[in-house]
C-alpha cells in the first residue's frame, strides 16, 4: 500500500548516500588516475606560455570551427541543446539549487520554472536528435559502443522522469519524484566509471591541449 | 442504538427545515464534486436513508482526529451528520465506561451486524498487544472482531490509514495501519493529520447516499478530496513558478505570500483537499497562514525528511555523506595513484631501446 | 635479431601514457567530429579514417592498465586486449592515412590532442614490430647512410660545388663559431637546390655568418615519423654534437615541417636537456631580417599566390603571421586559402606518408582536398615551406592534372632580393 512513498524515502536516503558516496569517491578516484600519470617536462625552449592559452581553449573549445560545423551541424547543434537545456534545468532549477545549499551551504537564484521547463524540453529534445544522429551517421556507428548507449540512457532518463514529475504526468507524484531521483543516482554511480567523467575531465583535456599549443605559440 | 427513522425524519425532528436539508443536500454533492443535478438524488437517498450504526474505535492515536471532528462549526455538515447517524461506540465521546461501553459495542455489533460502519482512528501495535489495549483487549483483536461484520472500515487520520506517528522511525511497537490488516473488507483511508472534518463527513454522507463506497486512489482515500495535490491546488502556485520563493518566515518574501517551498513545504507529494475546504470554518489553512503544509495525508510523512527541509533535499545528511566520500575518495584516490604510478614506472623500466635492427618482427 | 614482439609494444604504450592521454581518452564521447578535420574521413568517406578510432590500441592498453574499470574488466575477462593481429590492422589507420597533421586536435569539442595520441601510439607499433615498411626503410638509410633517402656527404658537397660555380656565391662548410647553422633536408639537396642557392644569396645581403655542418647537414627526423624516440634521438644527437662542435648560436630548421618538430620540439626532450643554442625555422629567420630592414624585395609579382601551411610549421608550430608578412614581400597580390593558418589541410603526406608506399594510392585520393583548396583561390602560383609538401602536392597535382607552379618561400624571397640595396633606394 505505501510503496511509492516508501519507494520515495529509500531514494531521498539509503540510495542516494549510496549514489553520493560512489559519485564522490569515483570522481576523486578517477582524477588521481588521470592526473598522476604525470607529465614529462618540457626542456625545449618556450614560445608562448601554458597556463593562460590553456585557460583560453577551455573556453574556445566550446565554439566549434566555421568550417567543421558546417560539415557536421547536426553534432554541434544537438550538442549545444543538450548541454544548454541539462546546464540550466540542472543548476537554475529552485528544488535542485536547494539540495546544493543543503549539501555545500551556498546556493544562488534559480529561474522561473517555465524557462527551466523550455531548457528540459531542449535537453530532450537534444537528446533524441543526437540519439537519431549516432544512429544514422557513419562515423558515429564506427566509434560508438555499448557505453555511449549505456550514457544516452543514464543522461535522457533523468531529464524526461524529471520532466514527468514537474508535468505532475504520472500519478501518485512520489512514484515519479523517486524514480526522478532514482535515475539520477544511476547516474551518479555510473559516472566516474563512463565517459560521463568528460564534465570533469574536459576541463583537464582541453587545457593540455590548449597549453600544449600554447607553448609552441599556437591558439588552439 | 441505530433508530428505526429515517434520516429525514430524524433532521426534521430537530428542526432542519426542508430548505436547510436542501442546502446540506447541495453541499455535499459540491463536497464529493457530483454536479448540481445529483442534488434531488441525494435529497432523496438522505431522506430514505436509515440511521447507521457507526462503531468507532481508537487505537494508537492521540485523539486529534476526535478533536477534529468535534470542533467542526456550526451548524455544519459535519455536525448534521454526526448527530444523525447513530454513533453507538466512541470511547472519548461516550457516556458509558467500563463493561457497559464493551457491552454497547457489542450489542450494536450484533444487533447491525453486516451493516455497520467501522471507523478506525490510530494505529495498531503488532509489537507487543501490551502497548495498546482497551478493556483488557488488544486493538489487534478488537479490530479482527469488530471489523468482521462491518460493512465497511471507515480509517481516519494517518495513523489508521497508513501507520502514521506511532509507525514513525524507529516504530517502536510495530504499528501498522488498519489495511495491513484487514484485507477483506472494503476500506476507505481518510488520510491526515488530522483529516479535514468535512472529509470524514462527505465519506459518509456518500456512503449513506449510495449505499457505496466512493472512487479511491491507489492509497484507498476518496479520490473527490485526495485527487489533486496541494501545490495544484495552492493559491501560492503562480510565484513557485515564478520562481518567488520566501527563504525565512519573516522575510519579505514572506510577508508577500511567496511559495514557501524553500522552506519545506510538502505540497508537491501532498494529495489533500486543505487548499480547497480549508480549515477552521473555512478560515485558513497552513500554507495560508504562512507554514509549508507537512505532507500530513501521506504515508510515512513523519520519515519524509525535515519538515523545514525542502523536498528535494536528500532524507539523510548529505554534506556529510560528501565529507566522508570525498575522505574516502582521496585515501582510495592516492592509493590508485600510486598503483598507475608503480606500474607506469615498470614500464618505464622495463622499455628495451629499439634500434633500426629491431624494426621487424622478432620470430 | 630483432627485439621487436607484442610484448615490448604494449609496454611502450604504457610508457607513453601520461596524464593528457588519460584525460584525453576520459574526455571523448564519441561525437565523430574528429572525422570531419580528417582529409582521409572527408576525401573517402570511410568511417574507420576517424581520428579517435586509430587510437583504439592506445586506449585499449590505458583502460586495462591504467583504470579501476579497466582492471575490473579485465579481471573478469571482459576487456578486450590488443593483439598483434589488432596491430597489424591498424597499421593502415595509424600510419597510411594519419599524416599526423593534428588538425583533428584543433577542432576536438573536448580538446583532445589525437595527433599527440597518434605519435605515442606509434611507438608501440615500431615496438611490436608493425610499423610499414617504407617508413622502416626510410629509418634505417637516416641512422646508416645519414640521411632517408640515402643521401650522403658527397651528394651535398658536389651541390655546393655546383651553386657555388653557377652563382658565385660561396657556401661555408663546418666554419667554427658562425652565428648560424643551416640544416637540410635531404629532398632540398636532391630535388631543390635552389633553396641552398636562395638563402647563400640573401645570407650574403643580410650579413649574416653562417655555416654547414659536414656531420649535421640533415634536417629531416625518420625517428620521429615512425614513432621511435630512441630513433629520433639518434638522429637529433648529430645535430646537436654538429652544433656544438662548431660553437653555433643558432641551428636553422630548412623548409621542412617534420624536422622543425623534431628539432625545435622534440629535439631538447629527445637528449634530455635544453639546447645550447637557439634552433628556428629558416622563414622565421626571414621574418626577423624583415623586421630588422636587413632584407628588402623589389619587383612584386602581380600573378595570384597563394601559401600553403605546412602542418608541423604553422598548427603545430606556430610559425602562422611571418610567412603572411614574407608573402607580402614577394607578390602584390596574394590570395588566402579558405582554410589557413592553424586550421589548414594538410597536402596529406607528412608524418610519414609520403615514404610509405602502401599508402600511395590513398595519398593521391585525400590529395582532393588540397587540389579544390588550391583551385578554389584561383592562385597562378602555389608557395610553400616544406619541400616534403612541395614534392607531395607537386605530385597530387600531376595526377589531377592541374598546371601550377610550387614554389618554395625562401627561394621566392631571394628571387626578389634586393642585392645592392643603395641602387634599391635610388630606383625607389
Amino acid at each position: 500500500m505505501n510503496e511509492p512513498m516508501d519507494f520515495l524515502i529509500w531514494t531521498r536516503s539509503t540510495a542516494f548516500d549510496v549514489a553520493v558516496t560512489i559519485f564522490v569517491i569515483g570522481v576523486i578516484l578517477r582524477l588521481f588516475e588521470i592526473i598522476s600519470l604525470g607529465r614529462k617536462q618540457n626542456l625545449a625552449e618556450a614560445k608562448g606560455t601554458e597556463f593562460g592559452p590553456g585557460m583560453r581553449t577551455i573556453f574556445s573549445r566550446s565554439v566549434p570551427d566555421l568550417g567543421t560545423f558546417r560539415r557536421q551541424p547536426l553534432t554541434v547543434v544537438t550538442g549545444y541543446m543538450f548541454h544548454i537545456g541539462l546546464f540550466i534545468s540542472l543548476i537554475m532549477f529552485v528544488p535542485h539549487i536547494e539540495l546544493f545549499r543543503a549539501t555545500f551551504g551556498f546556493g544562488w537564484p534559480g529561474l522561473p520554472t517555465p524557462i527551466v521547463d523550455a531548457a528540459a524540453v531542449l535537453a530532450l529534445i537534444g537528446l533524441l536528435a543526437g540519439l537519431w544522429h549516432r544512429i544514422m551517421n557513419p562515423v558515429m556507428q564506427k566509434i560508438t559502443t555499448f557505453e555511449d548507449w549505456l550514457v544516452w540512457t543514464l543522461t535522457f532518463l533523468p531529464i524526461l522522469t524529471g520532466y514527468l514529475a514537474y508535468h505532475r504526468m504520472v500519478d501518485p507524484y512520489p512514484l515519479i519524484l523517486g524514480l526522478h531521483v532514482l535515475s539520477v543516482e544511476a547516474l551518479m554511480i555510473a559516472f566516474p566509471f563512463t565517459k560521463l567523467m568528460h564534465t570533469f575531465t574536459v576541463f583537464l583535456s582541453r587545457w593540455y591541449n590548449g597549453a600544449m599549443n600554447g607553448r609552441r605559440g599556437v591558439e588552439s | 442504538m441505530a433508530e428505526k427513522n429515517t434520516l429525514g425524519e430524524s433532521l426534521r425532528r430537530h428542526g432542519v427545515s426542508r430548505r436547510g436539508f436542501l442546502k446540506f443536500c447541495t453541499a455535499t454533492a459540491s463536497l464529493m464534486a457530483l454536479p448540481p443535478t445529483m442534488v434531488p438524488a441525494i435529497a432523496e437517498a438522505l431522506e430514505k436513508a436509515k440511521r447507521p450504526s457507526v462503531i468507532w474505535l481508537s487505537f494508537q492515536e492521540c485523539t486529534g482526529c476526535t478533536e477534529s471532528l468535534t470542533r467542526s462549526h456550526s451548524p455544519s455538515v459535519e455536525s448534521l451528520i454526526f448527530d444523525h447517524i447513530s454513533l453507538d461506540y466512541h470511547h472519548t465521546l461516550q457516556a458509558a465506561a467500563g463493561e457497559a461501553a464493551e457491552a454497547a459495542r457489542e450489542a450494536a455489533m450484533h444487533e447491525n451486524k453486516g451493516k455497520y460502519i467501522l471507523v478506525v482512528d490510530g494505529s495498531i501495535p503488532l509489537g507487543d498487544p501490551g502497548y495498546s489495549t482497551i478493556a483488557g483487549i488488544s486493538n489487534l483483536e478488537m479490530l479482527k472482531e469488530t471489523a468482521k461484520d462491518a460493512a465497511a472500515i471507515v480509517a481516519v487520520g494517518t495513523c489508521a490509514a497508513f501507520g502514521g506517528l506511532p509507525q514513525a522511525n524507529p516504530n517502536p511497537t510495530g504499528a501498522v495501519s488498519v489495511s495491513d490488516i484487514i484485507k477483506d473488507k472494503p476500506i476507505i483511508n481518510v488520510s491526515g493529520c488530522p483529516p479535514i472534518p468535512t472529509v470524514i463527513t462527505g465519506v459518509l454522507a456518500h456512503f449513506l447516499t449510495f449505499g457505496s463506497i466512493p472512487d479511491l486512489d491507489q492509497y484507498n482515500r476518496p479520490k473527490v478530496f485526495y485527487g489533486q495535490s496541494i501545490h495544484d491546488r495552492c493559491y501560492r502556485r503562480p510565484f513557485y513558478d515564478k520562481g518567488k520563493f520566501a527563504e525565512t518566515f519573516d522575510d519579505e518574501g514572506a510577508k508577500a505570500g511567496w511559495c514557501l517551498y524553500k522552506l519545506g513545504c510538502k505540497g508537491p507529494m501532498t494529495y489533500n483537499a486543505c487548499a480547497t475546504a480549508k480549515w477552521n470554518q473555512g478560515t485558513s489553512w497552513p500554507v495560508e497562514s504562512g507554514h509549508g503544509c507537512l505532507g500530513c495525508s501521506e504515508p510515512r510523512f513523519w520519515d519524509a525528511g525535515g519538515f523545514y527541509n525542502a523536498l528535494s533535499v536528500p532524507i539523510s545528511d548529505n554534506s556529510q555523506t560528501v565529507a566522508f566520500a570525498a575522505a574516502a575518495g582521496l585515501a582510495l584516490g592516492a592509493a590508485a595513484a600510486g598503483l598507475n604510478y608503480k606500474n607506469k614506472d615498470e614500464a618505464t623500466k622495463a622499455h628495451g631501446t629499439v634500434t633500426i635492427d629491431d624494426l621487424e618482427k622478432s620470430s | 635479431m630483432s627485439e621487436a614482439t607484442l610484448e615490448r609494444g604494449i609496454n611502450a604504450l604504457k610508457e607513453q601514457i601520461d596524464a593528457p592521454v588519460a584525460a584525453f581518452f576520459s574526455s571523448c564521447v564519441s561525437c565523430g567530429m574528429c572525422a570531419e578535420a580528417c582529409l582521409f574521413y572527408t576525401e573517402t568517406g570511410d568511417p574507420k579514417y576517424t581520428p579517435i578510432y586509430k587510437l583504439e590500441p592506445l586506449r585499449r592498453v590505458w583502460e586495462s592498465e591504467y583504470t579501476l574499470i579497466g582492471k575490473i574488466k579485465k579481471a573478469l575477462g571482459l576487456h578486450k586486449p590488443v593483439t598483434d593481429e589488432m596491430l597489424e590492422e591498424w597499421q593502415e589507420l595509424l600510419y597510411d592515412s594519419c599524416t599526423m597533421c593534428a588538425r583533428c586536435s584543433m577542432i576536438c569539442p573536448v580538446g583532445n590532442d589525437i595527433a599527440y595520441m597518434v605519435r605515442k601510439t606509434r611507438e608501440g607499433m615500431v615496438a611490436s614490430g608493425n610499423a610499414p615498411e617504407g617508413v622502416k626503410g626510410a629509418s634505417m638509410r637516416a641512422v646508416t647512410i645519414g640521411s632517408p633517402m640515402g643521401v650522403k656527404l658527397s651528394a651535398l658537397e658536389a651541390q655546393i660545388k655546383h651553386i657555388e660555380a653557377d652563382t658565385g656565391l660561396k657556401i661555408p662548410m663546418d666554419a667554427e663559431g658562425a652565428d648560424y647553422l643551416v640544416l637540410l633536408s635531404s629532398m632540398e639537396i636532391m630535388n631543390f637546390p635552389e633553396y641552398l642557392e636562395g638563402l647563400a644569396k640573401i645570407f650574403k645581403q643580410a650579413g649574416i655568418s653562417w655555416t654547414l655542418c659536414s656531420t649535421a647537414f640533415e634536417a629531416t627526423n625518420s625517428g620521429i615519423q615512425i614513432g621511435s624516440t630512441d630513433i629520433a634521438r639518434i638522429l637529433v644527437q648529430r645535430i646537436v654534437d654538429g652544433a656544438e662542435r662548431l660553437k653555433v648560436k643558432n641551428v636553422i630548421s630548412p623548409e621542412c615541417g617534420h624536422a622543425y618538430t623534431a628539432i625545435r620540439w622534440d629535439g631538447p626532450n629527445l637528449i634530455g636537456r635544453p639546447f645550447t643554442f637557439r634552433v628556428l625555422h629558416i622563414l622565421e629567420l626571414l621574418d626577423e631580417l624583415r623586421a630588422a630592414g636587413k632584407i628588402k624585395t623589389k619587383d612584386l609579382e602581380t600573378d595570384c599566390y597563394t601559401f600553403h601551411d605546412p602542418c608541423s610549421l604553422a598548427r603545430k608550430g606556430g610559425v602562422i603571421e611571418g610567412p603572411r608578412r614574407l608573402m607580402n614581400m614577394v607578390t602584390t597580390n596574394f590570395a588566402e586559402m579558405k582554410d589557413h593558418g592553424k586550421m589548414n589541410w594538410c597536402c596529406g603526406g607528412g608524418g610519414g606518408v609520403s615514404s610509405n608506399e602502401d599508402a600511395e594510392e590513398l595519398r593521391i585520393k585525400v590529395f582532393k582536398k588540397k587540389k579544390d583548396q588550391i583551385e578554389e583561390t584561383g592562385a597562378d602560383v602555389l608557395v610553400t615551406a616544406c619541400a616534403n609538401c612541395r614534392l607531395v602536392i607537386e605530385e597530387g597535382l600531376e595526377e589531377y592534372k592541374v598546371e601550377l607552379p610550387v614554389i618554395g618561400l625562401s627561394e621566392l624571397i631571394a628571387d626578389h632580393l634586393v642585392v645592392d640595396e643603395a641602387q634599391a633606394e635610388e630606383k625607389g
